[in-house]
């Protein structure tokens, strides 16, 4: 139920905009997500821009991910 | 002229004899077709390998080939896939009323390129034309007959426990390509078609070693599809690590985008080879010296278990049943 | 691929993996809603990371296989009108409804168009006038929006031959009447993640609040389930029950206010049959009648008759999480992904197909 990949938006047109997906390109919507910027990571979901993703989010996630991974390798 | 295949194109008649003269014999060039008997007539002596495949691909023509370069490759590769040396192909084509001469002349064109490249000849051949409506454009079938080499002994059932299993490159290309120009679904990439005749790649890796129990083309079906096959042709396990499959990062993102995985993708210039342990980097090594296998990785072994069952152990390190491709592989949106 | 990659990482699997075995001390049964997390809950082997204190179940959240066969029925009559041409997504070609599938209405002769996108959809009828589009507008919260705002664009360029058949429906009707059947004894709800970032984070809060269920609203990699898993797990050990949004990078507590605002402006709440759950008021999305000429019920006349369930099928039960794939006699004798009898195999998320492909752990 809800396919949404992360895509970057690389050109703006309009509602529309030209969005890189690894490496493929796809015309997606803005529609759904007008405040969306060149440069910014949103979720796709059937061709439609849906959330902006958060980079700084992601990356105080990622932070806690490794830190639990370190604990687990060396407890000390 | 016009520039429309017409009905009487595939009469057998005055146009189907300037269509055979102007189109096909002008490129095809060897002493068995010029004959033009009903039969290609030749002398062969050994065993003996002889394959057919029909083309029927939408669309006719996609990035990095044409319905015309499929037909050659696959019936190429289908011959060399069991160690053969491929030598003569038959062309068959049926044609849509209506089609455009210049799309026919540049699959001609691709047909004797490819032929070319892979050396062999294009002995035999037929051309009918149907109602408008009854064709998809054209469909093509070509059958290939090339001799094993002796003491060549390679087939699905050979794999044995402990095999090495390598594919010779990147997977899913052709499937994504062909994806990327289809009404509905379309999107930009500069990737193109893998199709590639192989019997060059496989000649080298039997001079490298003709240790090689199984060689597969995955074509339709993807990888998946026909790892499940020689698995139950061997009655054997085969344990693929995700992490060792080599995936260009378009097809990555394609696939996550449509919701598909890369490993039921279709290929058409890549091979899978089940090796025994002892032989597989030598067998490697003479893969990565050739253009068409620079890529090519161990992705998995053999082993006993469960017979017919392929797993895949995950990036995660978890393990997951990879079972065959059912149905199309339809882009989702769950 | 940025994003997503660094969310299949192994070594931080491990590390959350601890973290849910150290914390789990009681038994729980924790449901994943979403037929998404189904998907890649079995894909990554989740449960081979999982302590034997937790007990995963899969929920109705697949809204391929939540579908009626009277509404399946609908979309293939649909099909069969000259005029027509269908542009679905791939998910609903092989779904069987009481006497076809839109695969074999193809094969007869019907147009019927696979898309990634609504935008495909609108360029097929920009570029067929003299037929009719009719776009089968299925899924939750996240797709809604994408078909308001498709409805919206073809007002806007004054498309008059595209439609939709709305078959929308949202999750929490469906949540409050499977806690409220009694039939289902949950300690945890994994939550939507793309939902949520449509929803916001308010609409699952009547779960904690009403059922004492902990929510956590998770994204779909790996790493995100595991760690929902860990965070549901905690509120579980500490007694509590509230709503957390696990999945940061995607989800904003408020929701996507625009998308809101146009599923607002479209949609009018209906009731819904579910496969399986029957008729739940509110649960549906009835295209408003500012919008009838886009809506296919209004536009056209479908005739269906009357609808058949196929005899053994345990769909419903499985959907609802009270059976398993393995208690239903059909699933790998006669129901397979080759020849489905249920929605629940076909479905490339629904619980049938996840079990029958990746193996039952």
């Amino acid at each position: 139920m809800c396919l949404a990949i992360p895509a970057l938006i690389k050109s703006i047109n309009g509602k529309e905009a030209e969005a890189e997906i690894g490496g493929i390109s796809r015309c997606i919507s803005l529609w759904l997500a007008p405040e969306a910027k060149i440069g910014d990571y949103v979720l796709v979901h059937t061709g439609y821009a849906i959330s902006v993703i958060d980079r700084v989010e992601a990356e105080d996630t990622l932070r806690m991910f490794r830190e639990m991974a370190e604990l687990e390798e060396d407890p000390n | 002229m016009g520039d429309k295949i017409l009905m009487a194109h595939g009469s057998g008649g005055k146009l189907t004899h300037e269509l055979i003269e102007n189109n096909f014999l002008k490129l095809f060039h060897n002493s068995v077709l010029t004959k033009l008997d009903d039969s290609a007539v030749f002398d062969l002596c050994g065993k003996l390998a002889f394959t057919t495949d029909s083309y029927v691909v939408s669309p006719l023509f996609f990035p990095g080939g044409d319905a015309g370069k499929l037909a050659v490759c696959g019936t190429v590769n289908d011959l060399s896939m069991c160690g053969a040396n491929p030598l003569y192909l038959s062309l068959a084509f049926i044609i849509e009323e209506g089609f455009a001469k210049v799309d026919l002349e540049k699959i001609v064109d691709s047909i004797h390129l490819a032929a070319m490249e892979a050396n062999v000849e294009i002995v035999t051949g037929d051309t009918k034309v149907v109602n408008r409506g009854c064709a998809d454009g054209l469909f093509i079938n070509t059958s290939g007959i090339g001799l094993i080499p002796e003491g060549i002994d390679i087939s699905g059932s050979n794999a044995k426990p402990g095999d090495k299993v390598i594919v010779s490159g990147t997977i899913g290309d052709h499937g994504i390509a062909v994806l990327s120009k289809r009404e509905g679904l379309i999107f930009s990439t500069r990737l193109e078609s893998d199709c590639a005749p192989l019997n060059g790649l496989a000649s080298e890796m039997l001079k490298a070693s003709r240790n090689v129990h199984c060689m597969r083309d995955p074509t339709r079906g993807g990888l998946a599809t026909t790892l499940n096959e020689l698995a139950q042709q061997s009655s054997v396990t085969i344990c693929i690590e995700e992490d060792k499959i080599p995936v260009r990062e378009e097809v990555f993102g394609a696939c996550e985008m449509l919701g598909l995985e890369p490993w039921y993708i279709a290929n058409e210039g890549k091979l899978i080879a089940i090796i025994p342990a002892e032989y597989a980097s030598e067998i490697l090594k003479a893969m990565r010296n050739h253009k068409y296998g620079k890529n090519a990785a161990i992705i998995g072994e053999v082993q006993a278990g469960y017979p017919g069952r392929v797993v895949m152990k995950t990036v995660l390190g978890t393990t997951r049943i990879m079972d065959m491709l059912v149905g199309d592989p339809l882009p989702r949106i769950c | 691929m940025k994003l997503v990659t660094e969310f299949r990482n192994s070594d931080m699997a491990k590390g959350l993996t601890a973290q849910i075995k150290n914390r789990s001390k009681r038994n729980a049964r924790l449901m994943e809603f979403c037929g998404g997390h189904t998907v890649a809950i079995f894909r990554y082997g989740i449960r081979q990371f999982l302590p034997d204190t937790i007990n995963m179940l899969s929920g109705p959240g697949c809204p391929i296989c939540v579908t009626a066969n009277a509404d399946i029925d609908k979309a293939i009559a649909l099909a069969q009108i000259p005029q027509i041409i269908i542009t679905t997504f791939g998910d609903m070609m092989r779904v069987p409804g009481s006497y076809s599938t839109l695969q074999e209405a193809k094969a007869n002769g019907s147009d019927v168009r696979i898309v990634y996108s609504t935008m495909d959809a609108l360029k097929i009828a920009e570029d067929n006038p003299r037929k009719h589009v009719v776009f089968l507008g299925i899924g939750f919260e996240t797709t809604a929006p994408t078909i308001a705002a498709s409805i919206l664009q073809a007002e806007e360029n004054k498309l008059k031959n595209y439609h939709v058949l709305s078959l929308h429906k949202v999750c929490p009707p469906v949540i409050r009447a499977l806690l409220n059947s009694g039939e289902v004894n949950l300690n945890g709800l994994i939550c939507p993640g793309h939902v949520s970032a449509i929803t916001g984070s308010h609409v699952w809060e009547f779960i904690a609040r009403d059922y004492g269920i902990p929510c956590v609203i998770s994204g779909f990699e790996p790493l995100d389930i595991l760690q929902s898993i860990a965070m549901l797990v905690a509120q579980i050990e500490k007694g509590e029950a509230g709503v957390e949004i696990a999945y940061k990078r995607g989800v904003r507590s408020e929701g996507n206010l625009y998308a809101l605002k146009l599923m607002e402006q479209v949609f009018e709440p209906s009731a819904a049959e579910w496969r399986g759950m029957g008729r739940i008021a509110g649960s549906g999305l009835k295209i408003g009648n500012n919008y009838s000429q886009f809506d296919a019920e209004s536009m056209f006349k479908i005739k269906i008759k009357p609808p058949l369930e196929p005899k053994g099928c345990l769909c419903g039960d499985i959907l609802r999480g009270v059976k398993t794939p393995a208690d239903c006699k059909l699933f790998r004798t006669v129901c397979s992904p080759q020849s489905p009898v249920g929605p629940c195999m076909v479905s490339a998320e629904g619980t049938c197909s996840a079990y029958y492909q990746y193996g039952d752990k």
